[in-house]
């Protein structure tokens, strides 16, 4: 359970059983699903190629990437929820808060803008430990936080407007030598993700108590300082998430991240994250952010109308979830 | 162990997700230590009349804040706007109570395309007014149809399942519905609003079909089928159940009320937009929850549907009325779900 793919967790037996029978199948199977979100990048990348063959150059890598930054991290934060079994539909508008934060206090008067986003992210560890605490389902828990965020984001900016501190906007502007930035960032966060989800010994207590949790407790761990941990990690990224895109866009306002819940979950489960489980691969969302952001450049290159922006964010996590059904039956038989 | 044969994952899913949920989640009945007398017990037993009491609760302070005055109205109001609310609560609650991991996230989209569909099938005539709220009922439950296979074909979680789905929907919605500023049929509009004893028509009618929903869930095959599944997918399928069949036109019934909403949203707000249903994704789940039906599948609870339609209703008039920001409205919204979800929550961990 603690290998590194994205198979951390442990299936149901029945599964299991399945696997152990046919081992050769299964190490093809995993090898197809972890490399399935790498695919699937490469795809989009090909078609913006084909059609743009000027638009892969620094510059222009610069411009489409630049805001998959913010959605790589609202991604991590959302699959470290998504590691202990629960779901996060708060991200979006904590997100927005976060930008109203940082565009305001953060600027005008740091001590207290550090203070806010800490709190903020007490507020997530907090959300975890009542999940846990009162095992309630953590759909409903943060459905209820998005009406919060939202309404915190409106008090601290009720109009659009702000600043973002001149910090930021350098270093989300920063001009790398030779890659461009977004990739350089991009690289940075898989890698310490990563690191301290998949290789080290905790990460594996981490995943386990998504993955079975009742092993993981009768192994002497504290299930809830997991979760708790889990959930205040999700704050954290969440936060640089906020940061980031007021890096980018300079401004924010109260709906500025609204779109970011759902670009999240589909970053996690394009990237080759099982929704339960603890099976999740950070290497795999930021890869899975990446070819959302890129996707709407593609579709913009193929002249298709941004109507249909979401539809295709739909229909390419429709049809990665169907390649994936694809492996699974192929490697039941 | 029970395996449907195409449902692999979902199931590993639920098997999974159950250790996380309590089976029988007895909303308020965590405090052991309460005297047992008659109104308490009552309560515990019931505990969808909370919602009852938060909404009359919430209804008389509005009152005392505006010296009685408006107290009618306000009630008026908000038997009005909760019909709608409890339609989509009515959807998700037969969803959810299929069991864990079962919901449907594409009501919004739904609701939104509906709304634009029947406005345009309508036309403005009245002549059109059946047609438009049958192209709307079509259209919800195509989109119900298309979130069972997505289930079932891909063995994705719903809530995946009719995340993606309700992508592809609002792609649609923005597409069909752009520039589109179709005034409902007077008769139709009219038809919304009109009201009989200071009592909305679209209220008694929804009041109505609420007792048929009860009777439905408790009295008929499918009803039955539907709360044995949430308490033991196995057990229902041992016992012959079409648990695949059940599941499906289950979110075909909630794709079907969607659609339906939509139409009369349409022409209660006098025109369609897409997003005239966004609120409902919360509400639909805050009125399940608050009503008393377990979020862990399995029980059921209609009457509270209404007490907890009027209470959210109530709750944003009444905050109206003290003239608080959009800001503080949403953070009481928020709170207030929080409160009564966690206060629901409460037994330890069941393994």
């Amino acid at each position: 359970m603690t290998s590194a793919g994205g198979d951390g967790g442990i299936a149901s037996p029945s599964r299991g059983r399945g696997l152990g029978s046919l081992a050769g199948f299964a190490s093809s199977r995993r090898f197809l699903r972890a490399a399935l979100p790498g695919i699937s990048l490469a795809l989009v990348i090909a078609g913006i190629a084909w059609l743009n063959p000027r638009a892969i150059s620094y510059f222009g890598i610069n411009l489409m990437l630049n805001l998959s930054i913010p959605v790589a991290l609202a991604t991590i934060a959302q699959m470290f929820v998504i590691t202990v079994n629960d779901l996060d539909l708060s991200i979006g508008n904590f997100v927005s808060f976060v930008a109203c934060v940082g565009a305001t206090w953060l600027r005008d008067n740091p001590p207290l803008g550090i203070a806010v986003l800490a709190a903020a992210v007490g507020i997530y560890a907090l959300i975890g430990a009542v999940i846990h605490l009162r095992n309630v389902p953590s759909i409903v828990v943060t459905l209820g936080m998005l009406f919060v965020w939202q309404g915190a984001a409106i008090l601290v900016l009720p109009k659009p407007g702000g600043k973002s501190p001149v910090w930021m906007h350098d270093l989300m502007n920063l001009r790398t030598p030779y890659i461009p930035f977004p990739i350089v960032a991009a690289i940075v966060i898989a890698t310490i993700v990563h690191f301290g989800l998949m290789q080290t010994s905790y990460g594996a207590i981490l995943r386990g108590s998504g993955g079975n949790p009742v092993a993981i407790s009768r192994a002497g761990w504290s299930l809830l300082k997991t979760k708790i941990l889990m959930f205040a990690l999700a704050g954290l990224f969440g936060v640089f998430s906020g940061l980031a895109l007021i890096g980018l866009t300079t401004s924010a306002d109260a709906n500025i991240g609204k779109g970011y819940t759902l670009l999240s979950i589909a970053g996690v489960i394009l990237g080759g994250g099982e929704f339960v489980g603890g099976r999740v691969s950070p290497i795999g969302a930021v890869i899975g952010a990446l070819t959302l952001t890129l996707a709407g450049t593609l579709l913009n290159f193929m002249r298709i109308s941004p109507d249909w922006q979401v539809g295709a964010e739909g229909a390419i996590l429709i049809i990665v979830l169907a390649a994936r059904a694809l492996i699974n039956v192929r490697s039941e038989r | 162990m029970y395996r449907s044969p195409r449902c692999s994952t979902f199931h590993d899913f639920r098997d999974l997700s159950e250790a996380f949920f309590t089976y029988h989640l007895s909303p308020f009945t965590s405090s052991s230590n309460v005297t047992s007398s008659n109104l308490l017990r009552s309560l515990r037993t019931s505990p969808w009349i909370w919602s009852y009491l938060g909404a009359l609760l919430v209804w008389l302070a509005a009152i005392v804040f505006t010296h009685g005055y408006g107290a009618g109205g306000m009630l008026t109001a908000g038997l009005a706007l909760a019909v709608f609310s409890v339609i989509t609560g009515v959807a998700q609650m037969f969803v959810i109570t299929l069991g864990p991991g079962n919901i449907d996230l594409s009501l919004p989209a739904n609701i939104g395309l509906a709304s634009a569909v029947a406005m345009k099938v309508m036309g403005g005539a009245d002549a059109m007014t059946a047609a438009g709220i049958f192209a709307a009922l079509f259209s919800g439950i195509a989109i119900g149809f298309g979130n069972y296979l997505l289930i079932w074909l891909l063995r994705i979680p719903p809530i995946i399942a009719t995340l993606s789905g309700s992508f592809i929907i609002q792609s649609i919605g923005i597409s069909y519905g752009r520039g589109l500023q179709i005034k409902p049929p007077p008769g139709f509009a009219d038809f919304t609003t009109v009201q009989m004893l200071g009592i909305p028509v679209l209220t008694i009618g929804t009041v109505i079909f609420t007792i048929g929903v009860g009777i439905v869930l408790h009295r008929t095959i499918y009803g039955r089928s539907v709360l044995a599944i949430g308490q033991n997918p196995r057990a229902a399928w041992l016992a012959g159940m079409k648990v695949e069949r059940i599941r499906c036109l289950t979110y075909v019934l909630s794709g079907a009320l969607g659609g339906i909403c939509g139409a009369l949203l349409a022409g209660y707000f006098r025109g369609s937009s897409l997003e005239i249903g966004d609120e409902y994704l919360l509400a639909s789940i805050a009125l399940v929850v608050i009503g008393g039906t377990s979020v862990a599948g399995g029980k059921a609870n209609v009457a509270g549907l209404w007490g907890a339609g009027l209470f959210l209703v109530l709750l944003l008039t009444m905050l109206n009325t003290f003239g608080v920001s959009a800001g503080i409205r949403y953070v009481v919204t928020g709170l207030v779900i929080i409160g009564v979800i966690v206060a629901a929550g409460g037994d330890k961990q069941v393994r």
